[in-house]
């Protein structure tokens, strides 16, 4: 490849502070390239994106874009130079719906449609506001509505994070064929399956550096992981859990025990126990009604039917508080719904403290002290920027999110998807907490979206399909294709080729979509 | 000494972050400022006496942007405080004259913490806007304080002797007011920085849904802080009673607007979660000094009215400035 690049960056710098977000960071990305940025949480990926973007000003560097140096000083700017971003967090209006969405950044509709289209939504009502219409949609949404004004560089962050199967495929098969078409696209991902599948470079930040560009060839993750964790980790393979570390066999009574759950529309029927020691993965696709049955149990929405048991003692909660009482905990997969951002990581960690009434008073700062700092070292947060919450990386401020009730001794943890986006250093972290914490009598139920780490944390899988329970597995049974079969609602032992993560080089969305369609759980 | 030597940091950026790090340090050096261009105006206008008055005028206006400071802590604002100031003071001053000064106290606390309450269920229960909340009952509240007026026009108005003491006195030239202040400044900064409640109103402030996940009963907190919000504008009415000695229906009305000045100026933030009460007391010498300073000017009430909200304006955009990073 000859051809001179489409954005060239070099140097560039951002301090926040006493804070560096990024030293001296570079980035060439050629015409028709598929160009992924990796890097574990905290090396700069999102300080790199918003500068590229326009969103913040850097300290330092220098952008060519096709050779020109350009100052992009606003996001309007960057657009004009052909940069256009798709950030993690959905960018529509929620107010407005999609039609004036899309006049506020004037994006020509037909295109719009024929994206949307495209991306495995055929059905969409551009006069739905935008608050009515699921996460999953809103993402694609946005990628549809970049992709509309033909951008000549377009930049994905974690683009199929939190995507359901069907149309992570569909967003990876157009992001493809963009890089066929002349244009190139920045890919930021932690999924080597996709990368490997789809990009052609990568390019590969540690601390706010970069420390190396390479060729997507087989066998390269090792090098990359490599890169991105220098030599501060070893290999992070989880081996398989000894008998040791089990789950105690079946205690007498269930710590929680959840029968004919029903919520609105979406939870229809789940029934199943959790015991002291153990950690239950649930597993479903998006929308399946894993929201609501969270939800539920942390008391945030009342059930419409059916009934939870705590200790063998019929719970009813109407508020958190009164699931905090009964021992359980809600750790929201999106960090921004459990943290007070611009307090402190000791504050955020010691909030449920002063929860209660009778805790108003004063604080015993010594004593509070000395459990937020232990459960602080338990996650090994990374305490430098402590001052607010927002200035930590994401991986950081996911693990804020845990320590609070790591903190309070909580006896059981609900966590949703509290893995998502993050790098897989802090993964794997998280993962040994969550051992550790059933290792000592608690209990643990863990929704992930990410099918690989049910056999690194789980004792057992829960398989939600349409609002009801449709297959419980033992770990040793639950690996990728067979959970991904379940989540789609196939009886177990069913063979039938679905998805991307059955087989990379196969796609094949009709046979996924109609196989959903004709399960017999498929009717809502 | 020597760290400035390793990393040669250009010395506007070293100001800058230690003006960060430390909010309240530009604001002192505004407020010196302020004082020493009025002794340049006025030359000799600054000594003891002046220092006491200022003092003294500027207590009032403290505990009413501790007020303001507090529930802004939480995103909201409470507008009544005027209104509840004014009943308090008014219905102790008409009260005094047939009752024991305890009872008329009791009495006068009475709407204080009645609206606290009202407001606290409004914004805490029924998640009505503080803005629209507090205005609604401060009209009721002055409503109220007109019929009682005629209730009472033919009994009188007395100032009770301790009021006047505590407004106006001076104890080896220092204003008596201090005597009731200084607790309360400390009280109301070791509640924000050491106790649960305090924690609870930033964090509210910050993030609602965060709080309730943790457990937190957000009514709970509300009403709270609405009752104690009001109960201290209350005292503030007893006490200005006292230093202005002349009971109307419109007391402490003017103070309202300032006090959320005072709180703006002093780096409490309108969308909640950031702020503190200490540079809410300097907010306010800041406005009481400003005030006295255009007064000498001896400029149309218009023109000082004007030159009052630019100053504010130019103040607060500065100050933002220099604290905030980015």
């Amino acid at each position: 490849m000859t051809s001179n690049p489409l954005l060239d960056a070099t140097g560039v710098a951002k301090n926040y502070g006493a804070v560096a977000a990024l030293r001296n960071a570079s980035l060439s990305v050629l015409p028709g390239e598929v160009h992924a940025l990796m890097g574990a949480n905290g090396a700069g990926k999102s300080t790199l994106v918003k500068i590229l973007t326009g969103a913040i000003p850097a300290n330092a560097g220098r952008i060519l874009i096709r050779g020109e140096a350009r100052d992009i000083r606003s996001p309007a700017a960057a657009r004009r130079a052909g940069l256009l971003p798709v950030y993690q967090e959905p960018s529509l209006i929620p107010d407005l719906d999609v039609l004036s969405n899309l006049r506020l950044t004037s994006t020509p509709v037909e295109p719009f449609r024929a994206w949307v289209r495209e991306l495995g939504i055929p059905d969409l009502d551009i006069r739905d506001t935008a608050r009515d219409i699921p996460l999953a949609v809103l993402r694609v949404l946005d990628l549809a509505r970049a992709l509309a004004v033909e951008p000549d560089v377009l930049l994905l962050d974690e683009m199929t994070a939190a995507l359901p199967a069907n149309l992570a495929e569909k967003v990876l098969e157009v992001v493809r064929r963009q890089g066929d078409s002349g244009r190139a696209v920045i890919f930021i991902s932690h999924r080597f399956v996709e990368i490997s599948a789809l990009c052609d470079r990568a390019t590969v930040l540690r601390d706010g550096e970069t420390v190396g560009v390479v060729d997507i060839v087989p066998g390269v993750e090792e090098k990359i992981v490599e890169l991105m964790l220098g030599t501060r980790i070893v290999k992070t393979h989880v081996a398989a859990r000894s008998a040791a570390q089990k789950a105690v066999p079946a205690p007498a009574r269930p710590r929680l025990s959840v029968h004919n759950l029903r919520v609105g529309t979406k939870l229809n029927d789940v029934s199943f126990d959790l015991a002291d020691g153990e950690v239950a993965g649930v597993v479903a696709l998006e929308g399946q009604g894993q929201d609501e049955l969270f939800a539920a149990l942390a008391g945030s929405i009342r059930p419409s039917g059916g009934t939870i048991e705590v200790d063998g003692q019929p719970a009813k909660f109407s508020h958190p508080i009164d699931a905090i009482r009964a021992g359980l905990a809600y750790v929201p997969g999106d960090r921004a719904e459990a943290l007070a951002m611009q307090r402190s990581v000791r504050e955020n960690i010691a909030l449920p403290f002063s929860a209660a009434l009778r805790n108003w008073g004063p604080i015993a700062m010594r004593q509070e002290r000395a459990k937020v700092v232990s459960a602080i070292e338990r996650l090994q947060i990374d305490t430098r920027a402590q001052g607010e919450v927002q200035r930590l990386s994401g991986g950081n401020q996911q693990k804020v999110t845990i320590a609070r009730w790591v903190a309070a001794d909580t006896r059981t943890l609900l966590c949703f998807d509290p893995t998502r986006g993050i790098d897989v250093g802090t993964k794997q972290e998280i993962y040994k907490l969550l051992r550790e914490v059933a290792g000592h009598g608690k209990s643990v139920l863990f929704y992930t979206s990410e099918l690989e780490e049910v056999q690194r944390v789980c004792d057992r899988v829960i398989v939600i399909f349409g609002g009801r329970v449709v297959d419980i597995f033992p770990v040793e049974e639950a690996d990728e294709p067979a959970l991904m079969r379940a989540a789609y609602g196939l009886p177990r032992g069913a063979k039938a080729d679905i998805g991307i993560l059955a087989d990379p080089h196969c796609s094949s969305p009709e046979s996924a979509s109609s196989s959903a369609s004709t399960s017999p759980g498929a009717t809502p | 000494m020597s760290t400035t030597a390793i990393q040669p940091v250009p010395f506007g950026r070293r100001v800058k972050r230690f003006m960060a790090d430390r909010p309240l340090i530009p604001l002192i050096i505004l407020l010196i400022i302020l004082v020493v261009i009025l002794q340049i105006l006025r030359p000799g206008i600054v000594n003891e006496r002046w220092i006491a008055n200022t003092i003294k005028f500027a207590i009032p206006l403290a505990i009413l942007a501790g007020c303001q400071t507090m529930t802004m802590l939480t995103g909201g604002i409470d507008l009544s405080i005027g209104t509840v100031a004014t009943m308090s003071a008014f219905i102790m001053a008409t009260q005094v004259v047939n009752q024991d000064p305890a009872v008329a106290f009791l009495l006068a606390m009475m709407p204080a913490v009645l609206i606290g309450l009202v407001n606290g269920i409004g914004v805490g229960v029924f998640r009505v806007h503080p803005l629209i909340m507090t205005l609604g009952t401060s009209l009721i509240g002055t409503g109220c304080l007109q019929v009682y007026q005629r209730t009472v026009i033919a009994s009188g108005a007395r100032i009770p002797d301790f009021l006047a003491w505590l407004g106006t006195g001076l104890t080896y030239g220092v204003p008596n007011a201090l005597l009731l202040f200084v607790p309360l400044a400390a009280l109301i900064v070791f509640t924000l920085s050491r106790t649960g409640f305090g924690r609870l109103l930033y964090a509210v402030g910050d993030n609602e849904r965060a709080t309730r996940l943790s457990g937190v009963q957000y009514w709970q907190v509300i009403t709270a802080l609405y009752v104690i919000s009001s109960v201290l504008a209350g005292i503030t009415g007893l006490l200005y009673i006292g230093l202005i000695k002349a009971p109307s229906l419109s007391l402490a009305e003017p103070l309202v607007l300032p006090s959320v000045a005072a709180a703006v100026i002093g780096g409490t933030s309108i969308f909640g979660g950031r702020g503190g009460y200490t540079g809410t007391i300097i907010g306010a010498l800041i406005l009481t000094v400003l005030t006295t300073l255009l007064t000498i000017l001896q400029m149309p009430e218009g023109a000082r009215r004007i030159l009052f909200g630019l100053i504010v304006l130019f103040v607060t955009a500065a100050y933002l400035r220099i604290v905030e990073e980015r």
